[in-house]
């Protein structure tokens, strides 16, 4: 059994919504930034049509501790390419990345596309029809491990 | 004249003139102007006595004023620098406050500061630093180091603390301990996206009233005034505010724009809420106030009337105003080096029209907000930056420029929208108004004691101006 965040301490934790690129689903993210929210996460939500860059720029101000990218419309690969790079530039090292919505396109296995996403240097990669109470539960985990020094609870 | 009906007096130490208008409170009417040099550098009292001389021999007699207030663009202005943190988010909001305090802007900065950020800051040595950084619970990282940095140098005027309120209190006794003025205040942008200027612009103003005043050596002519109430371009805009906005049940103008063509910079101001219009835009950015001050410094009819002809081109200023490349070379020649010149020839006055439209299209363009097509798979989708001004009713000109030259509405005109520049939002039809008495720092300065007098004589004196025949107002002139 692995070590979970105290729910009391997700307060201190600041994470930043959005959807990636040209994409306008909203609904998920919508649907899941208030589930955050509600589970007691400090949220900054950026909405649809998110260039990139911007994740990052609302990051730095606000000392995130991780960013969630959505990306529904079957572009994700192309639009989340060089995010960790982008980071890394922007002194955000370490920050922990999730991504999720509809990743796949065609016919392609989920592990294939988690794979390409894992090697872009996203800590987690969410397949289509995630439900929030596992976001939760995987945040929690990561975030007790990171309170250990880990970079996930599965690193 | 009698001393009977009450009047004010409001003033305007301004960089080359001291100007006064007199003003008759029941009837809301000007009583009469006065002007004078400006000699805030020697004795500013000098100049205000000429302008006080000047006002009596035109009206025969100064009546006793209820009120005798002030606002200086004197001795540079306010000359301000501002710090935040990302350039489009705290660094912006810093900027954006700083300008709505009627400030010059000498520097703006993001991120660390360098040392070769603070060799420049101690430079320009400005009159007052904005200091931002960091939203509440966010970064406080990067405003702790470049307070460090700013107790550590040369600089001795007061800093303005308006970041992450954790990092606030640390942060002005740091300040204080080193000696310098900290001026802790609300963060400028207390969340992600959220503006919130107005107590960083109550700072600025108090400090301007408190110090500058003083330092600018405006206050030796106390006895002839009862207060310096804040810095010209804001009283400016405070006047706009009020004639848009109206006061105590009486209407004003409703949504406006106010350009203002000075010889070195061209302002812009709107007072608009600036929500989309167009079906479907998704705003983006960062949120723009309602009272929103832009501040073109490459753009003026003197100072800077070169690089408006590097930013419109001069093939197309000088087929604006009829001339040849060459004869307009020699006439741009001529005026920059002139600050005071005003235009003596047709041909002068062509070349200051031609000047003045560039201006303003392209100060109104930088104001305004632009749609962007996002192309996606499905088709296109609309994002907005900044504001929709599309549905403004009112444009105000005001300005040497505007006031002394020909043809005010074909200058004005380049304010509004262009089929040809669709993704810009700028007015679509508006009345157009020009400010021909300079009384929009008087409305803004009588307004914080006698409103409704000044937004009267306010609304009385905006003049509606219509196009010439020769001024073909709304063709395009590139930018
Ligand atoms: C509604 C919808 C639209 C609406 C969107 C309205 C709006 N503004 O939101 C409209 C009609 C505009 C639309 C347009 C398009 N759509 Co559409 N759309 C859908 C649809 C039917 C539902 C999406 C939805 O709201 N789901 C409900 C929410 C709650 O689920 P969710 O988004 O998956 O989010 C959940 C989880 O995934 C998770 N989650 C989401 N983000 C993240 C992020 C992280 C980090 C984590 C951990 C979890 C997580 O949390 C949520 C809560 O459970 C889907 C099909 C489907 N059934 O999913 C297609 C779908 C997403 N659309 C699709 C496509 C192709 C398009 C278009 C390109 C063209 C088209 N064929 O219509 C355009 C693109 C427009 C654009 N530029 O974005 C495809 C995408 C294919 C792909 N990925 O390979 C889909 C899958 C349909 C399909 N099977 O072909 N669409």
């Amino acid at each position: 059994m692995t070590e979970t965040l105290d729910p009391s301490k997700r307060q201190d934790i600041t994470l930043v919504t959005g959807v990636i690129g040209s994409d306008t689903h909203i609904v998920g993210n919508r649907i899941l930034s208030m589930a955050l929210e509600e589970a007691g996460y400090s949220i900054v939500i950026l909405g649809a049509l998110t260039p990139a860059d911007e994740f990052i720029k609302a990051a730095i101000e606000t000392a995130a501790d991780g960013i969630m990218v959505s990306s529904l419309y079957g572009q994700g690969e192309l639009d989340c390419r060089g995010f960790r790079e982008l980071c890394v530039e922007a002194g955000l090292d370490d920050i922990l990345l999730y991504v999720g919505g509809n990743l796949v396109v065609g016919k392609t296995p989920w592990e294939v596309v988690e794979k390409r996403f894992l090697d872009m240097g996203f800590d987690r990669a969410f397949p289509p029809g995630t439900r929030t109470p596992e976001v939760v539960e995987a945040l929690d985990r990561d975030f007790a491990a990171r309170a250990r020094g880990k970079r996930t609870a599965d690193s | 004249m009698s001393g009977d009906a009450s009047a004010a007096l409001l003033i305007d130490f301004g960089s080359t003139y001291t100007k006064l208008r007199a003003i008759d409170l029941e009837r809301a009417e000007i009583i009469g102007s006065g002007q004078g040099p400006s000699t805030v550098t020697t004795d500013i009292t000098v100049g205000m006595e000429a302008a006080l001389a000047d006002l009596e021999g035109r009206i025969g007699g100064l009546p006793d004023f209820t009120y005798r207030l002030a606002t200086s663009s004197a001795a540079g202005g306010l000359r301000m620098v501002t710090v935040g943190l990302v350039k489009e988010l705290t660094a912006e909001a810093a900027r954006v406050a700083a300008l709505g305090a009627g400030a010059r802007l000498i520097g703006t900065y993001a991120y660390r500061l360098t040392a070769s950020d603070i060799a420049g800051i101690e430079g320009h040595s400005p009159d007052i630093i904005l200091l931002a950084g960091g939203t509440d619970g966010g970064n406080d990282e990067v405003i702790r180091h470049n307070a460090r940095v700013l107790a550590e140098c040369g600089i001795t005027c007061p800093v303005v603390v308006a970041g992450n309120r954790e990092a606030t209190d640390g942060i002005s006794a740091r300040l204080d301990s080193a000696g310098k003025t900290a001026v802790p205040t609300e963060n400028v942008m207390p969340e992600f996206n959220v503006l919130n200027i107005e107590p960083a612009r109550a700072a600025i103003r108090r400090i301007f009233i408190d110090r500058i005043v003083h330092a600018k050596g405006i206050d030796r002519a106390a006895e002839m005034f009862d207060e310096i109430l804040m810095p010209t371009p804001e009283a400016v805009m405070e006047g706009a505010r009020l004639l848009a906005d109206g006061t105590g049940g009486q209407n004003g103008l409703g949504p406006l724009l106010v350009v203002d063509i000075g010889g070195a910079t061209t302002d812009v101001h709107s007072v608009a809420a600036g929500e989309p219009t167009l079906e479907g835009a998704i705003q983006r950015g960062l949120p723009e106030p309602y009272v929103k001050r832009t501040v073109e410094g490459d753009l003026g009819m003197r100072h800077n009337a070169l690089s408006i002809v590097e930013a419109a081109g001069l093939d197309t200023l000088a087929s604006e105003a009829g001339l040849t490349r060459d004869r307009f070379r020699e006439n741009l020649a001529m005026i920059s080096g002139d600050v005071e010149r005003l235009p003596e020839t047709d041909e002068e006055r062509a070349v200051d029209r031609a000047l003045a439209r560039a201006a303003t299209l392209i100060a109104v363009r930088r104001h305004s907000g632009r749609t962007e097509t996002v192309y996606t798979v499905m088709g296109p989708a609309v994002a907005q930056h900044g504001k929709d001004l599309s549905g403004v009713g009112a444009v105000i000109g005001t300005g040497g420029a505007l006031v002394h030259g020909i043809d005010p509405a074909g200058i004005l005109a380049k304010a509004c929208a262009d089929p040809n520049d669709p993704e810009s939002l700028r007015p679509r039809a508006p009345r157009l108004y020009l400010d021909r008495e300079y009384l929009l720092y008087a409305c803004g300065l009588l307004g914080t004691v006698e409103p409704k007098a000044a937004l009267t004589l306010g609304l009385a004196h905006m003049h509606p101006v219509a196009e010439e025949e020769h001024g073909n107002g709304r063709s395009s002139v590139a930018g």
